[in-house]
């Protein structure tokens, strides 16, 4: 454990001096700060927010973590010549790259709201699209991790990468509705409601629009998946799929990277 | 110190290691020559453990490695290209590996001073130019005085008053008894620095032993000159196995 923190503590300190993740931070807090000038309500600029860290986080996450990870292979071939174990190095890599990243989300939409929110309950829930952003940052770098190892290739894996965004944060939705469209005449809260838990964007997007009044316009579907996500059991489940969408691509790359060829 | 037992790597459709039977001796410095693409430094990656081998073993002082890698400890390796994170300094750099390898001695710091790094300890790496970068790389395979040394191509990039430093850097090292493997393809380089030479050719060592005995049975006075000899050796015979192939098929189509 000590070596993969004295690991990370590396990879925080260079990704901390880097421009790229302060251009990232600046760009979600100045998008945060002008939605809350520029919205009538604090909801209108919370919502508006969600609809940016559903789409930017995942694309920008995904494709920094992975050119990361490319610039720094001769790097990890030197650090893989010391006495380091291979699980250990990666376990270090990972955390001193998404910690940084899934802080900048976090930080980039929580700070602007201390400064120049209302506060009180509308607080409460922008911090909760905070979080969000913060679980989808660390999802897709996980994701990147193991796309750069299976991958040798940059521009390929970069391509695969971008696919994965397209895939998971657009297709994915396009094929869900439809489907709902063409079975529209059968009860369909069930398996959308397995459809969504299976795509970390749109289970993301559930748990955060629960959070507004608009979930009122969801309807029928909209009342069950709040009666679902409103329960105990429903909030595990969400938290499980989200840890998992973590968890998973982690382990693949750990797996890759242990076995590798550098 | 390094036995190498039966290596097979294949990459793709590609046999690089083909059976590598290899001893090199401790307390010496062992030139891995060959042609490019022979696999100097696959073979060279197999011992530090960057590669994993289809078969065979490899001992380090008898011990065989493991996936663990203390014996890793023991060695000091410069890579032929060095890159390194972008802000972090080489300060930094040699702090970061000196914990990762938990050292607490005294570091060899000599070239640092000898290449003229000094001044270069707290900036970034990114702004160091590509030489001065490779300076790093070889004060930091030098810096935590280790037994067994691994140098692909290690005066490469550098001026030519560097590479004398490294160059007398390496053979101090063989005076204090240390055993060195390095790769270059300047010849006399190596005819100046190695005493033993492993040859590799398409996968298998082709010779291995003294420099001494190599020009001796090639009749050559320089070490090129004996790698060129073995080479064009290697082709002739080559040639004539195809040319005794060929003959059999243009009797065979003869014959029908």
């Amino acid at each position: 454990m000590k070596m993969v923190m004295q690991i990370a503590v590396y990879g925080m300190r260079e990704l901390l001096r880097s421009r790229w993740l302060l251009a990232y931070a600046g760009f979600l807090a100045a998008a945060t700060m002008l939605l809350l000038r520029f919205s009538d309500t604090e909801a209108k600029a919370l919502l508006s927010m969600v609809n940016v860290v559903l789409l930017v986080v995942p694309l920008t996450n995904i494709v920094f973590a992975a050119m990361y990870l490319y610039a720094a292979r001769e790097f990890v071939e030197l650090l893989l010549a010391q006495p380091v174990r291979r699980g250990r190095l990666f376990g270090g890599l990972l955390l001193g790259l998404t910690a940084p990243i899934a802080a900048s989300s976090f930080l980039g939409i929580a700070v602007p709201l201390a400064f120049w929110g209302a506060g009180g309950a509308a607080f409460g829930t922008g911090l909760i699209v905070a979080a969000a952003a913060a679980v989808l940052s660390l999802v897709f770098s996980a994701l990147a991790a193991a796309i750069v190892y299976a991958v040798d290739d940059r521009v390929r894996g970069l391509a695969l990468a971008l696919g994965v965004w397209i895939a998971l944060a657009i297709v994915y939705d396009a094929l869900v509705l439809m489907a709902a469209v063409h079975f529209a005449d059968y009860a369909l809260e069930r398996p959308i409601l397995a459809a969504m838990l299976l795509n970390p964007v749109d289970l993301a997007r559930l748990v955060l629009l629960q959070q507004f009044d608009t979930a009122a316009m969801l309807g029928y579907t909209g009342a069950v998946f709040t009666r679902y996500f409103g329960s105990l059991a429903g909030m595990l489940v969400a938290g499980l799929a989200a840890a998992s969408w973590v968890a998973l691509p982690a382990l693949a790359g750990a797996r890759l990277f242990r076995n590798k060829d550098f | 110190m390094i036995e190498l037992r039966d290596i097979r790597k294949r990459f793709g459709a590609l046999q690089v290691l083909d059976g590598v039977d290899l001893a090199v001796a401790p307390g010496r410095v062992t030139a891995l020559v060959g042609p490019n693409s022979a696999g100097k430094t696959t073979l060279i990656k197999s011992v530090l453990g960057l590669t994993r081998l289809d078969a065979g073993t490899i001992t380090i002082g008898g011990a065989p490695i493991d996936r663990d890698g203390r014996y890793r400890e023991r060695i000091g390796y410069m890579p032929q290209i060095a890159r390194y994170p972008e802000n972090l300094t080489a300060t930094d750099l040699f702090a970061m590996m000196r914990g990762l390898r938990r050292e607490t001695g005294e570091p060899d710091e000599e070239l640092i001073d000898a290449l003229q790094l000094r001044g270069h300890l707290e900036q970034p790496l990114r702004v160091l130019s590509g030489g001065t970068r490779q300076k790093v790389n070889a004060a930091l395979a030098f810096f935590f005085s280790p037994d067994l040394l691994i140098l692909d191509e290690p005066t490469a990039g550098l001026d030519p008053a560097s590479s004398g430093t490294l160059k007398d850097k390496i053979l101090a090292e063989r005076r204090r008894g240390r055993t060195v493997v390095l790769t270059s393809h300047v010849m006399s380089e190596l005819d100046e620095l190695a005493e033993d030479v492993a040859f590799l050719i398409d996968g298998r060592i082709r010779y291995s032993g003294p420099i001494r005995d190599l020009k001796r049975a090639t009749r050559q006075l320089s070490l090129e000159r004996a790698v060129a000899h073995v080479l064009t050796e290697q082709t002739a015979r080559a040639g004539t196995e195809r040319a005794g192939t060929e003959r059999a098929e243009t009797e065979r189509a003869g014959a029908a």
